[in-house]
């Protein structure tokens, strides 16, 4: 909301200058985000009365008139449309400062001489543009400097209030809450209530009276189509952020900002029968003031005639009904609405209205006479026109309950002592009432524009807000000091990053919703989950795994001519399954480039599969984890059906990992090779605590085994095969070589293996070990017609 | 001059200008060996006359003695010159680059939350974490945001259906804990959040560190100095910590917290926009009825709450200028964390 500082300071003198008083606010609660000043930084300017007009002997545009300051008159030529004989106007004169780079000065137009400069509201900065110069009032002082007279050293200040301060959202509201802060008394305006004219009344019927438990009509009768609305009220609207419109609307937006009461003027000729308050019927259709047509929900609160619905109580008026330049009569409406029946209705049509905004905040349910009798004495002044009564309908008037206040409640809560003269000083210049003392504390009203307070903590907080944050104390917090266990069998996230940072990938962040062609492309034919309100296309459905955010970060790196990548992410995945979401945290990588850095002395290569292998190898702590993961072929949609495995725990899928399928590279337009994987961190993250083996005090002894097999043998059934037949001597199992080509037959492949034998408990002989290998030399013909090379 | 003494100065002349090891065996053998020249004047002791024997054998022995630590030496120093001809011989341009498999680095907003979980953890707390899918009961109602409360404007929520949506803010994990745990509560809850809103300065998706403490007797106070603490150990510089009041629905008070500026330290700048102060995060004492609804006793217990930007803190520590920079995973600026 914006406001200007002068009219504040009409309601209630701070005694302090403008950065203080912005300052105060802000450390109250009502955060401050800039200020402006409402006009340029011109000095010099004057009123002036033109006493003559005459024509310019040699320019059609330009008049040559008589200005007086009232103590001398000069001769200045002017081009405006608007000067005439008897007109009030600004007045530069010479010597006056509009701008850092114009001074006004004795000048000839045309041959006539000028002695200064009459003004528009735009050369003052009061307006972006304007046509003609800008009318004072008939009472204008010829003489007076126009920066006094317009009050134009002032700010238009924007203030940023949360939502359960809509009591602020008015000056009286700034003011009262300034009055507290400063300690200084707050001069609201007298209104009179004015005595009824005519006696004509509208009547008026609360249908809904929970949503609108309080409506307060009035009638006015012929009012003037000619008038304009003054200067000053002008100013103070446009200081508010507020366009001026007519002065019927004007008066209303002005009895908005300055009591926060929202008003609605009616045209009465349009108006037929009494007047209903009451909930739409379901598909009720309305044209608003703004030309747009709305159908209704049957929880929208109306403002009815007997023939149709006139305006969305509280948000906007309606075509129908609104007042024109054209309007004689008025019906006046000035209204509680409770904020929960006008709530989120705006927003539903995508209207935002500084009526709703206040209602949906709460408005005093006091200030409907107030603002009723405030709105008719200022339009009796500027457009005149005959009052009725004021109509009052009511239903269930809202009220406040008392809530206790307990002393040692505040003492726990903030932390301090307060003292019961300055809890109930604090809390009645807020407003609050004492409904009455009692042991250990009291039972405190709220005042009827203070929404937001209804229980204990809401009155300790106003408290501490009123004595400043910052002269509450500090304290460090205490706490019993309990240990927990660090469970060593689950490794944490954090190891699994170190790892891979060691292993040379880069850890990435990127967006959980993603384009749903590169998910469908790199999903195993999950169902994402669809946002209904997505930013974007490309950001509308839930990853159900982590390869379209590192795809896409590869990409945008190769864009940049980056030529090797390895990257990781951890984070959640959305998988539905058996009608369950399922958010499992994995931990996905991506490997494409070279198999190692550029470097010297080191072939470049590219990665191929078993890069990958031995960096998840590595992570997983295969050294610790022994023969519990296993790798074997699989398949997946996105990946070479040929270089896929899937990563099994004890028989438990934990993991997937391969290349991307060639296809799939060509679409994405990635040149080489991209290899990823991902695991689920639930199930790939538990490690065994170690059980420390005796280390034997024998010698080891190496034999190296060079077997020819059929090519579709797997390496890994070799070793087992192996393993089980060698018994305890025999201790670990090297794959030192692979080949095929030249000398093997096609179709067979070689494999050479080194076997590290060493006893527990003696040293082997020769004997021995001939005997372990003859064994497994059988058992490997046996199981897999092995021949040994 | 005798023949032994110019015997030894020859030899003691061979040997001081011979320059390899071999050479040097070759003048052993010829001076000191069986049939040496050395040697031989001893077999010719013989000859003399037995009183003049004892005296010229000595100085026989003498010069032997002599000749022999001179090939010693030699051989020592030739030996010495050869090893370090050897080591001059493998000297490297120790400036060449190191051979490595790369290494790879963190992301700076995860350097940032496990900073922040540090500097937590290592007072009590625990690190929580929670499902970002949430439903509207745990992402609002439970937090004191009834349906239609203006607070939601402040939310622009990505919703799946009536009742799905992509949490918008890590509060939610607070929730969940006060159901399912009993004070004393001491967590934080890092994690990514999500809101419908995208320009300069927002990203639909952000980091949030959630903070949570419940015991009894819990106080504003308490806030104010552990909220102080953490700013000036995440910053590692004693900053100054204001406290304004402000208004959220799941505690009460509420405060929004500013620090002074840490790129002009007050002084005013482009990063605090010449304020001297940067918002930095939500605080406040949890709402009587946030507690109730998660089943605690509001009369028992008292809590503190609060809520941090990481992406925030992250630019604010590492002079990063566009928030989408840190979505866009350039490696150029991902590197500079290593």
């Amino acid at each position: 909301m914006k406001f200007s500082e002068h009219w504040l300071r009409e309601w209630v003198d701070p005694g302090i200058d403008s950065a203080s008083l912005q300052k105060q606010l802000t450390m109250a609660g009502l955060e401050i985000e800039g200020s402006s000043p409402v006009a340029a930084q011109f000095t010099g300017v004057v009123v002036g009365y033109v006493t003559g007009v005459d024509k310019h002997p040699d320019a059609d545009k330009l008049r040559v008139c008589s200005v007086t300051d009232g103590a001398e008159t000069y001769q200045v030529v002017c081009g405006a449309p608007n000067v005439r004989t008897g007109l009030r106007v600004p007045f530069a004169k010479v010597g006056a400062r509009l701008s850092t780079e114009l001074t006004i000065k004795r000048a000839k137009l045309r041959g006539v001489e000028s002695n200064g400069m009459l003004c528009s509201a735009a050369e003052l900065g009061l307006a972006d543009n304007s046509e003609g110069l800008l009318e004072l009032d008939a009472g204008a002082r010829a003489g007076a400097d126009i920066r006094q007279y317009l009050n134009l050293d002032d700010l238009s200040i924007e203030i940023n209030l949360t939502p359960n301060r809509g009591d602020c959202l008015s000056i009286r509201g700034l003011a009262r809450e300034v009055g507290v802060l400063t300690r200084r008394p707050v001069a609201a305006p007298v209104v009179v209530p004015v005595t009824a004219v005519i006696g004509e009344e509208r009547a008026v019927t609360l249908s809904a009276p929970a949503a609108c438990p309080r409506y307060l009509g009035r009638v006015i009768r012929n009012i003037s189509t000619s008038s304009e609305t003054p200067l000053w009220m002008q100013e103070k609207l446009r200081r508010s952020g507020l366009r001026s419109i007519d002065p019927v609307v004007d008066v209303t937006n002005y009895v908005l900002l300055e009591l926060g009461q929202p008003m609605h003027a009616f045209d009465l000729n349009k108006l037929e029968g009494g007047i209903e308050v009451r909930l739409a019927r379901p598909g009720e259709s309305l044209a608003l003031l703004d030309g747009r047509e709305v159908t209704l929900e049957g929880d929208t609160l109306l403002i009815a005639d007997s023939k149709r619905a006139l305006a969305m109580a509280g948000i906007m008026g309606g075509k129908h009904s609104a007042v024109s330049p054209k309007t004689t009569d008025l019906f006046l409406e000035s209204a509680f609405f409770e904020p929960l029946a006008i709530a989120g209705r705006a927003r539903r049509h995508g209207l935002q209205t500084d009526a709703g905004y206040r209602y949906e905040r709460g408005v005093d349910f006091d200030l409907p006479a107030l603002a009723m009798e405030r709105a008719t004495e200022l339009l009796l002044e500027i457009v005149g026109g005959e009052p009725g009564p004021v109509t009052v309908a009511e239903g269930v008037v809202p009220s406040q309950t008392p809530i206790r206040l307990r002393t040692e409640r505040i003492t726990t809560l903030i932390g301090c002592d307060f003292a019961a003269n300055e809890v109930e000083t604090i809390l009645t210049s807020l407003g609050m009432r004492i409904a009455s003392r009692e042991r250990g504390g009291w039972m405190i009203e709220p005042p009827s524009w203070r929404f937001d307070l209804s229980i204990e903590a809401d009155l300790i907080e106003e408290l501490a807000r009123v004595r400043g944050y910052d002269n509450l104390p500090v304290r460090v917090p205490t706490a019993r000091l309990a240990l927990s266990p660090r469970a060593e069998q689950k490794r944490t996230l954090r190891d699994f990053r170190r790892k891979l940072i060691g292993l040379g990938y880069q850890e990435v962040v990127t967006f959980s919703f993603v384009d749903p062609a590169l998910e469908e492309a790199l999903g195993a034919g999950a169902k994402a989950l669809v946002l209904v309100n997505p930013i974007s296309q490309d950001m509308s459905v839930m990853r159900t795994t982590l390869w379209p955010g590192l795809v896409t970060v590869l990409k945008h790196n190769q864009h940049r001519q980056q030529d090797r990548m390895k990257l990781f992410e951890t984070g959640l995945t959305f998988l539905n399954k058996n009608n369950k979401l399922q958010q499992s945290l994995k931990v996905g990588c991506l490997f494409w480039g070279s198999s190692k850095p550029e470097q010297w002395g080191a072939p470049l290569q590219g990665v191929d599969f078993f890069d990958l292998k031995g960096d998840l190898e590595a992570l997983l702590g295969l050294e610790s984890c022994g023969l519990r993961v296993s790798f074997t072929r699989a398949e997946h949609p996105a990946l070479h059906p040929g270089q896929t495995a899937r990563l099994l725990l004890d028989g438990t899928e934990i993991g997937l990992c391969g290349a991307l399928h060639p296809a799939l590279m060509q679409a994405l337009d990635i040149p080489g090779k991209v290899y990823v994987a991902e695991l689920d961190f639930g199930t790939a993250s538990g490690q065994e605590i170690p059980v420390v083996r005796e280390l034997s005090r024998f010698p080891a002894v190496r034999r190296d085994l060079a077997l020819v097999l059929a090519e579709q043998v797997a390496a890994k059934d070799v070793v087992n095969s192996l393993r089980s037949c060698g018994g305890e001597a025999l201790q670990d199992i090297i794959v030192f070589d692979v080949y095929q080509g030249q000398h093997i037959d096609k179709g067979k492949k070689s494999i050479a293996l080194g076997l590290i034998f060493q006893h527990p408990s003696r040293t082997l002989v020769d004997q021995d070990i001939a005997a372990i290998i003859d064994s497994c030399i059988k058992a490997l013909q046996a199981e897999f017609n092995a021949e040994l090379r | 001059m005798s023949s032994l003494e110019s015997l030894t100065n020859q030899a003691l002349a061979s040997i001081s200008s011979c320059s390899a090891i071999e050479d040097l065996e070759q003048l052993r053998v010829q001076y000191l060996g069986k049939k040496g020249l050395l040697t031989e004047q001893l077999k010719a002791l013989g000859s003399l006359p037995p009183e003049q024997r004892p005296v010229a054998g000595a100085l026989i022995n003498a010069s032997k003695v002599q000749v022999q630590e001179s090939i010693t030496r030699r051989k020592e120093a030739l030996e010495r010159a050869e090893a370090e001809r050897q080591l001059a011989s493998e000297s490297i341009d120790v400036s060449l680059p190191g051979r490595t498999i790369g290494l790879g680095g963190l992301h700076p907003v995860t350097r940032t939350i496990e900073r922040i979980e540090d500097i937590f953890t290592r007072a009590g707390f625990e690190v929580v974490e929670g499902p970002e899918v949430e439903d509207d009961y745990h992402n609002f109602g439970a937090l004191n945001i009834p349906a239609h409360h203006p607070a939601r404007a402040m939310h622009d929520t990505f919703y799946f259906d009536a009742n799905t949506l992509l949490r918008t803010h890590t509060s939610t994990v607070q929730v969940r804990t006060m159901e399912t745990t009993k004070p004393p509560i001491r967590i934080i809850c890092p994690g990514r959040v999500y809101r419908c809103d995208s320009d300069m300065t927002h990203t639909p998706m952000f980091h949030q560190v959630e903070g949570l403490l419940i015991d009894e007797k819990v106080s504003f106070a308490d806030l104010k100095g552990l909220i102080a603490q953490f700013l000036q150990a995440f910053f590692e510089a004693e900053l100054q910590v204001r406290f304004r009041p402000s208004y959220f629905p799941f505690t009460e008070p509420s405060a929004e917290v500013d620090v002074q500026c840490v790129a002009c330290h007050g002084a005013g700048c482009r990063v605090c926009k010449q304020t001297g102060w940067l918002e930095i995060m939500g605080c406040g004492m949890v709402h009587p009825k946030v507690l109730t609804m998660s089943g605690l006793d509001a009369e028992r217990y008292t809590g503190l709450a609060f809520g941090m930007g990481v992406d925030r803190l992250t630019m604010l520590r590492y002079n990063i200028k566009d928030l989408r920079l840190l979505f866009d995973n350039d490696m150029r600026l991902l590197r500079q964390f290593r």
